[in-house]
């Protein structure tokens, strides 16, 4: 369908009759002017993302010095650390919580940006999407500062209702809570953008046509609302899903894997590890268990994005 | 028979009748409720951010009423602007994202085009490549690109490692596959006609994009531009790997590593830093919202 919008082989033809020059013909060619425009594409993906990917699996394979083969002698190692296993337990653990609550705090907030006036709205989602803008790394230092173990805002507030001081970074259990709701208050706006937008894509005459049948708001929402959104619902969780999981930056600047490695991520163990430990090849390793996870969110994402695209 | 029944009893069911207007009310108001909720949830740590840093460090380890400023002072930002220092890392994060977003740029957008309207062997596959690898995150490819340049600093005796121009070569591999993905979005919703109406004018490829698409387009090219220096601005895994010198550090990675010295946290000073390096993207977003979210919602709705 494309082909026929451009059919510049005429134009080329007469050109060529005037100057006969190889390679401009070439030039004028369409696929040869679309693969020159498409080659530092190419070049960029298969040097520094492609190459580097399977480079990982071959530093994987390495010992430390990297120069010895071990096979899957690092995996072994890893199977039999009681951290690493501790780093798959908290890695689910916090990606999953952590996109469970942006997106129910998303669908919230979208659905009451949505019932405001329109003319109001501009300045509420100005506002409510201010924790996707900041570079997470300011903002998790805002945090830290926020948590800090003597000098903590919340800790100085909740002595007004007498609550004792909470360990926010301190004690695993708040630790990891903490770094779960950071990640939730800079990941709900993304969220809550993308279902306002949704939101407004639902014709109203479905509302109305169930407000006639006597629908409440729950059957509104769960009959009307829910299966409208389903594919960018689908989309944006899955999305999330593979940015959480590999996240690094929250984790690192509020505990930096502490206490005791009771927050640590794939990440942030493989960093850890890798960079802290310049144990490179068990670090590559460490980051590798993150791909059986993400390829399966790509696959279901590419997959609802094809089927909007047929849609349409 | 039994359905009779039914619906003899169904009007006894409370049903309130014209109370539309009074629920609406209801609701909003909830609504409003709710939303400063949200929103003082959303806006605590920049505000706090503002707080503590017009607090001299005297009032911060005094332990007052964190919440309010005794005595505002702009001690911290004096500070802070005149240190060479900061005001290094700030022009260095300032030319890598430029430059990125120039990079970015100038491959993403040929390349869209090549591949929303000059359909050619692989290009639907290409097209699917690229977007998969914007779902590559940096935490898988860290270690493997780390080694790879200090190899080839080895190889070739050209050092990138510890300079901050090497982060012009790496985030465009975070930066690129995205822009590309939405240009192709925007390219393919322009009406053929117009570049019918072009090629039949005698306009080459290159005038084509330049005189039709680019112009057209233009909306999500400012979309792409500032998703590309807002990725760049804010990235912190990268910088933190690759740069280690004082000198060679870009702002997130500054503020952490020279401002926290051991146990010693410099609040004041921090929250100045982080508010500074967390001004250009509020900026720009402030100015240019709509742009912002239409390149945010774009990745997902497009395509």
């Amino acid at each position: 369908m494309v082909d026929v919008a451009f059919q510049p082989d005429r134009v080329a033809a007469t050109a060529a009759k005037r100057k006969p020059s190889g390679l401009q013909r070439a030039w004028r060619r369409k696929s040869t002017a679309a693969f020159l425009m498409t080659l530092p594409l190419i070049l960029l993906i298969t040097i520094l993302v492609v190459y580097p990917a399977f480079y990982s699996l071959h530093l994987a394979s390495l010992n430390k010095s990297m120069q010895r083969f071990v096979g899957f002698g690092n995996f072994e190692f890893l199977f039999k650390r009681d951290t690493f296993w501790l780093v798959v337990k908290q890695s689910c653990i916090f990606a999953i919580t952590a996109v469970v609550f942006k997106a129910l705090i998303g669908f919230i907030v979208a659905h009451f940006v949505h019932n405001i006036p329109a003319k109001g709205q501009r300045k509420w989602r100005g506002m409510l999407l201010v924790p996707w803008v900041i570079p997470p790394a300011m903002s998790t230092l805002a945090w830290l500062w926020l948590f800090d173990p003597s000098y903590s805002a919340f800790n100085y507030t909740l002595a007004f209702f007498g609550l004792g001081p909470i360990p926010w970074t301190g004690a695993a259990g708040w630790a990891r809570f903490s770094v779960i709701l950071v990640n939730i208050w800079v990941g709900a706006p993304f969220f809550m953008i993308m279902y306002l937008a949704a939101l407004k894509s639902v014709p109203d005459q479905l509302y109305e046509a169930a407000a006639i049948d006597g629908a409440n708001w729950w059957q509104r929402i769960w009959y009307v609302t829910l299966p409208m959104m389903r594919n960018i619902i689908a989309i944006t969780t899955l999305f999330s899903l593979i940015v959480t999981f590999a996240n690094f930056d929250i984790v690192r600047i509020l505990t930096a894997g502490g206490p005791l490695d009771h927050t640590h991520i794939f990440a942030t163990w493989a960093f850890r590890v890798g960079i802290e430990g310049s144990d490179v090849p068990l670090g590559a390793s460490v980051s590798l268990f993150m791909v059986p996870i993400l390829a399966i969110a790509a696959v279901f994402i590419l997959r609802d994005i094809n089927k909007r695209g047929n849609e349409a | 028979m039994s359905t009779v029944t039914i619906d003899k009893a169904a009007p006894t069911r409370k049903v309130k009748y014209g109370s539309m207007s009074r629920d609406r009310a209801w609701a909003l108001k909830w609504s409003y409720f709710f939303l400063t909720i949200f929103a003082m949830f959303s806006l605590l740590p920049p505000l706090y951010m503002l707080i503590t840093s017009l607090k001299s460090s005297a009032e911060i380890s005094a332990a007052t009423n964190p919440w309010w400023v005794y005595n505002p002072t702009l001690a911290n930002y004096f500070e802070i602007l005149t240190s060479n220092q900061f005001l290094r890392f700030f022009w260095n994060s300032a030319m890598v994202s430029i430059f990125v977003v120039t990079i970015t740029m100038l491959i993403s957008v040929p390349a869209a085009f090549a591949l929303a309207r000059m359909r050619f062997w692989g290009s639907a596959t290409l097209a699917t490549g690229v977007f998969l690898t914007y779902l590559i995150p940096e935490t898988l490819l860290f270690l493997p690109l780390f080694k790879m340049f200090a190899a080839f600093g080895e190889f070739t005796g050209i050092q990138l490692i510890n300079k901050w121009y090497v982060l012009l070569i790496i985030y465009p591999t975070l930066t690129v596959p995205f822009c590309t993905w939405i240009m192709i979005g925007y390219f393919a919703s322009i009406p053929k006609e117009l570049d019918e109406a072009a090629v039949i004018d005698g306009a080459s490829w290159f005038q084509t994009l330049t005189r039709i698409f680019i112009p057209v387009a233009f909306p999500g090219i400012i979309a792409a531009t500032i998703f590309a220096f807002t990725v760049s601005w804010a990235q912190f895994l990268y910088p933190l790997v690759f740069t280690t010198s004082t000198d060679q550090l870009v702002l997130p990675v500054g503020i952490i590593t020279t401002l926290i010295k051991g146990d010693v946290f410099a609040w004041g000073q921090i929250m100045t830093g982080a508010l500074l390096g967390a001004a250009p993207p509020l900026i720009i977003y402030a100015f240019l919202m709509d742009y912002y979210i239409a390149g945010l919602t774009a990745g997902a709705t497009k395509g």
